[in-house]
């Protein structure tokens, strides 16, 4: 895995271009800067876009389109083209009156949902007699602030992590840019705006939400440190796994079956879902760390150590992880859902780790990725 | 549990006072205000007796500080997930309201859970909607 650090300060969100040789990052203020892979393993800067009043929460990147979203606390969202050289902003009106916190374009690109702190999600879509941007808010029963979404693979549904505890997936269809969706495990009729599934059974702020390759599981990670899948079906049943590890910020599916959770443990850790026997279990720790050469301790430093600590361990403080604090996101960067090569994190250190997935495999034992 | 020592005045702003449409909502707003207060606050009493819940407390102190201190680690040991963040719930809420010898035991149990616990299980108490 590589390990570059772009800043001091937290990157707040990040997202990749098409063929992954640019990120958009927002290093903590009302900017958002692109950086562009250089080889080996420098990144240089090459955008700035500035336009934003407020902390930038959210961006996405679609990759067909090449348009960039991004969102802020200052309850704005812009579209960002790329025209010659320069990223153009377009202002798309939310109409929330609280902060925008996450924000991603559809599978197809013709709309995009925006979770803010007004208790609702945006979905917004480009009308063309107007030649603006519109959306349309999805309310009920949302009772609180909107942390985290995600699209199902058929454009519709839209799966929705909030801080009221919830995680819920709704219908998210707009008859002006598409067609009637065909029935899924998690529903047949779509209106716009309608509940398919609410979670219960877990207490705690629903950090991080993610859909599986196929869209028939749905994985979510809360703030009292559980994981829990849902599989779509008549009688949908969740299993959920509480961790013994400090509460996880972001999931992603990496295979139908495998997740990888990642939070304020400062590693991110494989979890394996059996739909079968319906649990889910922890399948490891996906962090190398580095064997530092064990020096021995003089009498001095010993001495040192019980007058100072009171303890004469050789224990270091020091985290012994790749990332030096909380990570706060994870996204694919090889691969798709259902059979990921590589993905990466970014953290409130300020830096990007790129993982492989084949590499996490053979050097550790005893982690099967199924 | 602890305050923060940074100024939180801003809280009481009413950020809603300052929204720039906040005259065209105005009527909305005052038709939802109306509605039955006492009905919902009573209800909520009756789900949650405060009484019971006390009682339930002081007979687990008991039994906690009635264990001997070689005795602690394997009654853990057969506790499963579920009651392993019950426990750590009764532990801190003992916690909370200490006597004259339950701190130490309380602190040994502690030490005990959170070896199988983990850090979860006490995230789990901060974060648990159903107190005990």
């Amino acid at each position: 895995m590589s390990y570059y650090n772009f800043l001091l300060e937290p990157i707040s969100c990040h997202a990749w271009n098409k063929d992954r040789t640019q990120i958009a990052i927002c290093p903590n203020n009302h900017e958002v800067h692109i950086y562009k892979k250089e080889g080996g393993d420098k990144w240089s800067k090459i955008h700035e876009l500035k336009e934003h009043n407020g902390q930038v929460t959210g961006i996405d990147w679609a990759p067909e389109s090449n348009r960039i979203v991004t969102c802020g606390t200052d309850r704005n969202a812009y579209v960002w083209t790329l025209k010659g050289n320069v990223w153009r902003p377009t202002l798309v009106l939310l109409r929330i009156n609280r902060a925008a916190r996450c924000v991603k374009w559809s599978p197809k690109e013709n709309k995009f949902a925006v979770g803010s702190g007004s208790r609702l999600i945006s979905i917004c879509y480009f009308e063309q007699e107007n030649d603006w941007w519109v959306c349309k808010h999805i309310k009920k029963p949302i009772r609180s602030t909107v942390l985290s979404l995600d699209w199902h693979p058929n454009n519709v549904l839209l799966a929705a992590g909030s801080c009221d505890f919830k995680c819920r997936i709704f219908s998210a269809y707009i008859k002006e840019v598409e067609e009637k969706p065909s029935p899924t495990p998690w529903g047949s009729k779509m209106p716009f705006g309608e509940l398919m599934f609410e979670s219960s059974g877990t207490d705690g702020w629903v950090h991080s939400i993610c859909f599986s390759g196929s869209g028939g599981r749905v994985a979510w990670v809360s703030h009292d440190s559980t994981v829990a899948v849902a599989t779509g079906s008549k009688n949908t049943v969740i299993s959920s796994l509480r961790s013994e590890t400090l509460p996880l910020l972001g999931v992603t599916f990496i295979t139908e079956n495998s997740l990888v959770a990642a939070g304020h443990d400062c590693y991110p850790m494989l979890y394996v879902y059996d739909e079968g026997k319906g649990t889910i279990t922890f399948g490891g720790k996906l962090d190398i760390p580095k064997q530092n050469a064990q020096r021995g301790m003089t009498a001095r430093e010993r001495f040192q150590n019980l007058d100072k600590k009171a303890s004469s361990e050789t224990e270091k403080a020091t985290l012994e992880s790749v990332h030096k604090n909380s990570i706060s996101q994870i996204s694919i960067l090889e691969g798709d859902k259902s059979k990921c090569r590589k993905f990466c994190t970014t953290g409130m250190d300020g830096g990007m780790t790129i993982w492989d997935v084949k590499t996490l495999e053979s050097s550790m034992k005893d982690l099967k990725i199924i | 549990m602890a305050k923060n020592t940074l100024s939180s005045r801003f809280r009481k702003v009413d950020i809603d006072e300052y929204d720039e449409n906040k005259f065209v909502d105005e009527q909305e707003e005052a038709a939802e205000q109306q509605g039955p207060d006492e009905a919902e606050v009573d209800s909520l009493i009756r789900q949650y007796p405060l009484r019971e819940q006390e009682r339930a407390q002081g007979i687990v102190l008991k039994v906690l500080t009635s264990f001997r201190s070689s005795e602690i680690e394997q009654a853990v040991k057969s506790l499963d997930k579920n009651s392993v963040d019950l426990l750590m719930k009764y532990i801190y809420k003992g916690f909370e309201k200490p006597s004259d010898n339950s701190s130490a035991i309380l602190l040994q149990w502690h030490e005990k859970a959170f070896a199988v616990g983990g850090l979860g299980s006490i995230v789990r108490v901060l974060t648990a909607r159903k107190t005990v």
